[in-house]
C-alpha cells in the first residue's frame, strides 16, 4: 500500500511512455488512469491509517549513497504531513488524468502526455515522502523536469519552448540555493536525514557559519529554494508563462501540487525553521508581498489562465506567510483546500477554453453561461471558495491564515495581515471580473466560435463535479483535524511548533471582528466587480485610460477580432495601468539585468577571450616560429659571396669584441 | 600471484595490440579487409571488456592497497621496473576504458569508410595505451603510456577528422606534449632523489618542502592541459569538433580523465603541502572554468563545440572536488569523472547520430527532430538531463558530493560550483530546444530515420549505466571508498607532520 501509492504512477508512466506506440492511444490512456486510480486508493487508505490511526512509518527501499559519513537512502517516510500530501496528490492527479482523457482527445500524441503526467505524479510523491533532503531534491528536480516537459508539450510552438526553458532555468536558480542549504545542513548536522536533523536541532542552535547563525542561514537558503518552485516574488516570473502547457497541466502542476512543494518544504523543515526567527520573518514578508503583488497583476490580465495563475501565485503567498508566522498547520491546510478549488478553477477554465475553440482571452468571451451551465456552476463554486465566502473550503483556511497573521502580534505579522486583507479584496474582485467577463454580457466572440460552444464530455465533467464537491466540503470536514481541536492528535508531531510558539492557540483567541473581516473584504471585492463589469461596463476602460500614460493604446471592449493579438503583443499603455498589465516589468528587468548581459558576455568570452586572447598565445607562438624560420630560410641563399660576406662580418665583430674586451 | 591467478592487467593492456596485429595481417581486397577489421576489432575489445569484468568481481573494495599487482625487473640498476596494479581510484577507469572501446568501434561501424583497417588498429592501440596508463605503477611506465596515448589520438583526429583536422590534431598534440615535458623533468628529479620510479615506493619518499612547489607546477602544467583547466582548454573544442564521433567519445570519456587521475595519483599523495598551499589557485581556476566555459558554451553554434565546452565546465567540478581533500569531495570528483565519461560520451554519440544522417553539426541546421525521431529525442533528452545533473541520473551524485565537500572547505567555492547548475541547464536546454523542438523547416530533415538497431545497441548500455549510476551508485562509490579514505588520511597525516615540524 505504502509502496503502491508511489510506484503505480511510475508504472503508468512507463506503460504509456514506452509501450504507448504498441498499445495504442486509448489503452495507454486508460492504463495510466487505472494506475493512478490504484495509487489514489492506496494513498487514501494510507491517509486513514497514518493520520487517523496515528501509525507513522518509514519504508526503506535502497541505499543511495554512503560516503564518509554522508548516508543517504531511498525511503518512503509516511507521517501525517506526507500522507496528507500523498492522498491529496494521488486523488487530484487521478481526477486530472480522467479529465485529460476528454481534454486531450483531439491531440496527436496523448500517450506521451499521459506518460509525462504520471511521471510528474511519481516525482511529486517521491518529493513528499522523502525522508532526507537529497531524496526530496530528487523529487524536487523530477517535478521540475516533468513541468518542463509538460509546459513544452506542444513543442512546435516557439512560445511554449521558451516558457518551458524559462521555467526550468528560473527554478534552477532557486535550486542552487536549495543545494547550498543542503550542503550547509550536512556541514552543521553531519547528516541530511530528517530524523537526525530534527533530533539535534536544539544542540546546534548556537552554531555559526561564517559569522552567521547556521540555522538561520539554512532557513534562508532553503526558503530561497522554495521561492523558485513556489513562484514567490522575484522568482515568480516563470509561472504565468507556464500556462503555455495544456490546461490539465496547469491545474495539476501549476496550481494544486508542484508549486506547493515550497510550502511543503517549509512545513517539513518546521523543526529547523522554528529555531530561525529571522528566516521566518523573511518568509513572512516575501509571502505577504507576493500575495498582494500577484493579486494586483491578476486584476488587469486578460488571459483566463494567466488570471488564475496570478491568483495561484497570490495564494501561495498566503501559505508562505502562514508558515512564516509559525502556523505551519494552517499553511498546509490552505495548501490542501487550495488544491481542490484551484484545480477546479483551472479545469473549469479548460472547459471554457474547450467550449470556445481554444480562445483564452476573456475579452473575446461573454454570454455563454446558459450554453455551458455545468462549467458555469463549478466556476462559481471555485470562485466562492477562492474568495473565502463562508462555508466554502477557502473560507476555513484563508480565514485561519489571516487570523494567524493577526495573532502573531509582530511587525511582520501585521504587515502580512494587511497585505493579506488587501489581497483578499483583490482576489474576490478579479475572480468576479473573470466570471462576469467570461460568462455574462453580450457574446464578444465571432459567430463561428459561438456556434460551436458546447458543454464538455462526461470524462471532463465528472472530475469537475468531484472537485466542486471538494471545494464545498473539504474545509468544513477537515478543519477540526488540520487546525481545530483534534489538531495535536492529527499531526502527531510531524509538524513542530517551538515552546515559545503558541500561534495555534492564539489564532483562536483573536477579537471577534477579525474572522469576519476577510469575508467582508471578499464581498466588497465581488460588489466592486459587479459594479464595474455588470452595472457600468464602460467604467473599466475609462479607469484604465485615466491611469495610463498613453491612453490611446488601451484596448476597449468589445475587442476588435484580430489574428495573434496575444498577451505578448499587448501594447504597453504606460502609467499605473501599464505597470500592472506588464506585470511590474519583472520580465523586462530580468532580461535587462541577466539575459542580455549573459548573452553578450558569452559572445565576448568566446570571440575575444577564447579565440583572440587564449588562442592567440599558441597561435601567436606558432606564427612567430613560422616567421622566424622563414627569415632563417631566407639567409640560406646558396651564393658563396653572401656566405663569405657574412663570415667577414663575423670575423670583424669577433676581433672587435676581443680588442675591446681586453 | 594476484587475485586473478594470472597477469590480468598485462593481458588487458596488451590483448588489444594482439588484435591490432591480427588486423594488420589480413590480406585481400578492401571490402574483405574492412569487414575483417571491424569484426576483429569488435571481438577483441569485447573480450577485453569481458576479461576486465573480473576486476569488477574480484576487486576487494575493503582494501586501499594496490591489487592484481604484477612486478617484473626491467632496469633494476636504475630502480625502474615494470609494475602494474590497480587500486580503488584507478580500477573503474580501466573498466570505463574497456567498456567505451567496443561501443566506439560499434559507433564507427558505418560512419568510417576509408582506411578502415588503420582506423581499427588505431583504436585498439589507443585502448592499450589507456588501460596501460591506468594500470601503471611505475612512473616511467606511466609516462610512456601517458604520452603514447597521444599518438593514436593524433592520428584519429588528423586522418579521419573534419575539415580543419590537421590544425586541430597539431594543436592537440603540441599543447599536451608541451605540458608533459615539464612533468618529465619532475619525474627525473624524483627518480634522482628517491632512487626509484616505483610509485608505491615513491609514496614513502617525502619530497622536501622547497622542491614541492616547482614539482607541483611541473605536474600542474602537464595535468592541467589534459584536464583541461582554464585557461589551457582551447585545444579541446577544436579537437572535439574535428575528431570523428568515436574519437570524441574516447577523448571526452577517457582522455580527459587522465589529467584528473594524475592529480589524484601523484600530486595529492606526493606533494601534500604544495597541494594544500595551492588549492585556492586550483579553486579559482576551476570556478572560472565552470562559469566562463558555461557562458561560452551558451554562445556556441556547433553542437560538438558546445558539448566540448560543457566538458571543460564539468572537469572544473572535478578539480574542485579533488582539492577539497575530504571524502565527499574526492569521491564526488571520482564519480563525476566516471559519470562524465559515460554521459558526455553518450552526448557525442547523440551528435554523431545526427551527423551521420545530415553531415552537419551546425545547431541551426536542425529543429523539430523530436517529431520524426522520437526514440532518438528521448535518448538525447535523457543524456541532456544527465548532463544538467538531474538527480536520479549519473552526474548528479558526483556534483552533489563535490558541492557538499566543497562547502566544508569554502562556501564560495561551493557556490561557484553550484552556479554551473544554472548555466548548465541554460546551455543544454537551449541546445536541445534548437535541435529537437520547434517546427521542421527543412525538407531533408523530414526523411530522417529513427535509431537503427545498431545504434540502439550502442546506446542501451550507456542508458543502463546512466540510470544505474544515478539511482544506485553505491556499488561504484564503494570501489573507491577505502582508497579515498586512505588518501585523505595520508594527506592529513602529512600536513600534521609538517605542521609539527614547523613548530
Amino acid at each position: 500500500m505504502f509502496v503502491g501509492a508511489i510506484f503505480f504512477p511510475l508504472l503508468g508512466a512507463c506503460l504509456s511512455g514506452f509501450l504507448g506506440r504498441w498499445l495504442g492511444d486509448r489503452p495507454a490512456q486508460w492504463a495510466t488512469v487505472a494506475c493512478m486510480a490504484l495509487a489514489a486508493a492506496c494513498g487514501i487508505l494510507a491517509f486513514g491509517q497514518v493520520a487517523f490511526d496515528s501509525q507513522p512509518t518509514t519504508v526503506p527501499l535502497l541505499t543511495w549513497m554512503d560516503v564518509g559519513g554522508l548516508e543517504i537512502s531511498w525511503a518512503l517516510r509516511y507521517d501525517t504531513l506526507s500522507v496528507v500530501m500523498v492522498a491529496m496528490v494521488t486523488f487530484i492527479s487521478t481526477l486530472i488524468h480522467l479529465y485529460s482523457v476528454g481534454y486531450m482527445s483531439h491531440d496527436a500524441t496523448p500517450a506521451r502526455f499521459f506518460a509525462y503526467l504520471s511521471l510528474f505524479t511519481f516525482m511529486m510523491l517521491m518529493l513528499v515522502t522523502a525522508d532526507n533532503l537529497a531524496q526530496l531534491f530528487f523529487g524536487w528536480e523530477g517535478v521540475g523536469l516533468a513541468s518542463y516537459l509538460l509546459i513544452g508539450y506542444w513543442y512546435d510552438r516557439e512560445s511554449a519552448n521558451r516558457a518551458a526553458m524559462k521555467a526550468f532555468i528560473v527554478n534552477r536558480v532557486g535550486d542552487v540555493f536549495f543545494m547550498l542549504g543542503l550542503a550547509l545542513t550536512f556541514h552543521t548536522f553531519g547528516s541530511i536525514e530528517f530524523d537526525t536533523i530534527f533530533s539535534s536541532v536544539a544542540a546546534h542552535a548556537d552554531d555559526r557559519f561564517g559569522g552567521l547563525p547556521s540555522i538561520e542561514l539554512i532557513g534562508v537558503l532553503l526558503f530561497l529554494g522554495a521561492c523558485g518552485k513556489s513562484a514567490q516574488l522575484g522568482l515568480h516570473t516563470w509561472l504565468p508563462d507556464a500556462m503555455e502547457g495544456p490546461t490539465p497541466v496547469s491545474a495539476l502542476i501549476h496550481a494544486a501540487t508542484m508549486v506547493t512543494a515550497g510550502v511543503f518544504l517549509m512545513a517539513r523543515m518546521s523543526p529547523v525553521m522554528e529555531y530561525a526567527p529571522v528566516a521566518l520573518a523573511i518568509v513572512t514578508v516575501v509571502g505577504a508581498s507576493t500575495a498582494l503583488f500577484a493579486a494586483t497583476i491578476g486584476c488587469v490580465q486578460n488571459d483566463i489562465k494567466r488570471i488564475i495563475a496570478y491568483s495561484t501565485c497570490s495564494q501561495l503567498g498566503y501559505m508562505f506567510f502562514a508558515a512564516g508566522v509559525g502556523a505551519y498547520q494552517v499553511s498546509v491546510f490552505h495548501l490542501f483546500t487550495h488544491a481542490f478549488f484551484k484545480a477546479l478553477l483551472f479545469l473549469g477554465a479548460g472547459s471554457v477554453i474547450h467550449a470556445m475553440s481554444d480562445e483564452q482571452d476573456i475579452r473575446r468571451m461573454g454570454g455563454i453561461w446558459t450554453r455551458i451551465p455545468v462549467t458555469y456552476a463549478v466556476m462559481w463554486v471555485g470562485s466562492l471558495a477562492l474568495a473565502g465566502i463562508p462555508f466554502f473550503a477557502g473560507y476555513y483556511s484563508k480565514d485561519a491564515v489571516l487570523e494567524a497573521a493577526f495573532a502573531a502580534h509582530s511587525v511582520v505579522g501585521t504587515y502580512a495581515w494587511v497585505c493579506g486583507m488587501l489581497a483578499a479584496f483583490l482576489t474576490a474582485f478579479y475572480s468576479w471580473r473573470l466570471l462576469i467577463l467570461a460568462f455574462h454580457g453580450k457574446p464578444r466572440a465571432d459567430r463561428h466560435t459561438m456556434e460551436h460552444v458546447h458543454e464538455s464530455p462526461v470524462t471532463m465533467l465528472v472530475p469537475l463535479l468531484v472537485l466542486a464537491t471538494g471545494a464545498m466540503l473539504a474545509g468544513a470536514l477537515f478543519a477540526p483535524f488540520f487546525i481545530g481541536e483534534h489538531e495535536q492528535a492529527f499531526w502527531h508531531g510531524s509538524i513542530f511548533n517551538g515552546e515559545h510558539n503558541h500561534i495555534m492557540h492564539a489564532m483562536h483567541d483573536v477579537p471577534a471582528w477579525v474572522p469576519l473581516a476577510p469575508t467582508v473584504m471578499g464581498i466588497g471585492g465581488i460588489a466592486l466587480a459587479y459594479l464595474m463589469y455588470m452595472a457600468m461596463p464602460g467604467l473599466p476602460a475609462r479607469l484604465a485610460e485615466r491611469f495610463s500614460a498613453r491612453p490611446q493604446l488601451v484596448r476597449r471592449l468589445p475587442l476588435i477580432p484580430q489574428e495573434g493579438a496575444e498577451q505578448q503583443t499587448e501594447p504597453n499603455p504606460g502609467g499605473l495601468y501599464g505597470f500592472l498589465l506588464k506585470k511590474w516589468y519583472f520580465d523586462e528587468l530580468y532580461d535587462f539585468l541577466f539575459v542580455q548581459p549573459a548573452r553578450l558576455l558569452a559572445q565576448r568570452l568566446w570571440k575575444t577571450g577564447d579565440a583572440r586572447i587564449i588562442d592567440g598565445m599558441p597561435n601567436g607562438a606558432a606564427s612567430l616560429a613560422v616567421a622566424g624560420s622563414r627569415g632563417a630560410a631566407r639567409i640560406q641563399t646558396g651564393r658563396v659571396a653572401n656566405y663569405a660576406f657574412a663570415m667577414i662580418i663575423g670575423l670583424v665583430l669577433f676581433v672587435t669584441l676581443f680588442l675591446i674586451g681586453r | 600471484m594476484n587475485a586473478a591467478g594470472f597477469p590480468l592487467l598485462s593481458l588487458l593492456t596488451f590483448l588489444p595490440l594482439a588484435g591490432a596485429a591480427v588486423i594488420m595481417s589480413v590480406r585481400g581486397d578492401d571490402e574483405v579487409v574492412a569487414r575483417n577489421a571491424r569484426w576483429t576489432a569488435l571481438w577483441t575489445s569485447l573480450i577485453v571488456f569481458l576479461l576486465s569484468l573480473i576486476l569488477w568481481a574480484r576487486f576487494d573494495t575493503a582494501s586501499a592497497a594496490f591489487q592484481f599487482e604484477e612486478k617484473l625487473e626491467w632496469l633494476p640498476e636504475f630502480g625502474v621496473g615494470y609494475h602494474m596494479g590497480v587500486d580503488g581510484i584507478s580500477v573503474l577507469f580501466v573498466l570505463l576504458s574497456t567498456a567505451l572501446t567496443p561501443l566506439c568501434i560499434l559507433a564507427s561501424w558505418e560512419s568510417v569508410t576509408s582506411r578502415v583497417r588503420e582506423y581499427m588498429v588505431a583504436f585498439l592501440v589507443l585502448e592499450t595505451m589507456m588501460v596501460g596508463m591506468f594500470c601503471a605503477l611505475d612512473f616511467i611506465v606511466f609516462y610512456v603510456f601517458f604520452e603514447a596515448v597521444l599518438i593514436p589520438m593524433f592520428l584519429i583526429i588528423g586522418v579521419w577528422g573534419g575539415a580543419r583536422r590537421v590544425y586541430a590534431a597539431f594543436k592537440f598534440f603540441l599543447y599536451t606534449l608541451l605540458g608533459s615535458v615539464l612533468m618529465l623533468l619532475a619525474i627525473l628529479y624524483l627518480w634522482y632523489n628517491a632512487g626509484t620510479t616505483d610509485i608505491p615506493a615513491l609514496f614513502q619518499y617525502q619530497v622536501p618542502r622547497a622542491a614541492q612547489t616547482w614539482i607541483f607546477f611541473a605536474f600542474l602544467a602537464s595535468f592541467a592541459v589534459k584536464v583541461p583547466m582554464w585557461p589551457v582548454h582551447t585545444w579541446l573544442p577544436d579537437a572535439h569538433v574535428e575528431a570523428p564521433t568515436a574519437g570524441s567519445v574516447i577523448l571526452a570519456g577517457v582522455l580527459l580523465k587522465m589529467g584528473a587521475y594524475g592529480f589524484l595519483r601523484f600530486t595529492l599523495p606526493l606533494l601534500p603541502e604544495a597541494s594544500a598551499t595551492f588549492a585556492p589557485l586550483i579553486f579559482a581556476l576551476s570556478v572560472i572554468a565552470v562559469v566562463y566555459t558555461s557562458l561560452v558554451a551558451l554562445a556556441q553554434e556547433d553542437m560538438k563545440k558546445l558539448i566540448a565546452y560543457s566538458s571543460v565546465a564539468h572537469m572544473g567540478i572535478v578539480t574542485i572536488g579533488i582539492f577539497t581533500f575530504n571524502q565527499q569531495g574526492l569521491s564526488g570528483a571520482l564519480f563525476t569523472m566516471l559519470a562524465h565519461g559515460v554521459v558526455s560520451g553518450a552526448l557525442f554519440l547523440c551528435v554523431g547520430v545526427l551527423y551521420d544522417r545530415v553531415h552537419s553539426r551546425e545547431i541551426l541546421r536542425y529543429g523539430g527532430i523530436a517529431k520524426i525521431m522520437p526514440a532518438y529525442a528521448l535518448v538525447f533528452m535523457l543524456f541532456t538531463m544527465a548532463s544538467i545533473g538531474l538527480p536520479g541520473l549519473a552526474n548528479f551524485v558526483g556534483e552533489f558530493l563535490v558541492i557538499v565537500g566543497a562547502w566544508r572547505v569554502n562556501a564560495w567555492v561551493a557556490f561557484g560550483a553550484a552556479l554551473g547548475m544554472i548555466l548548465g541547464a541554460a546551455y543544454m536546454l537551449y541546445l536541445y530546444r534548437r535541435v529537437s523542438f520547434g517546427r521542421i523547416t527543412r525538407d531533408d530533415l523530414k526523411a530522417l530515420l529513427d535509431l537503427s538497431p545498431r545504434e540502439y545497441a550502442v546506446f542501451a548500455p550507456l542508458i543502463a549505466l546512466t540510470l544505474w549510476m544515478g539511482i544506485y551508485p553505491q556499488p561504484f562509490l564503494s570501489f573507491f571508498e577505502a582508497s579515498v579514505a586512505a588518501l585523505v588520511a595520508r594527506h592529513e597525516a602529512a600536513l600534521n607532520l609538517s605542521r609539527l615540524a614547523g613548530m
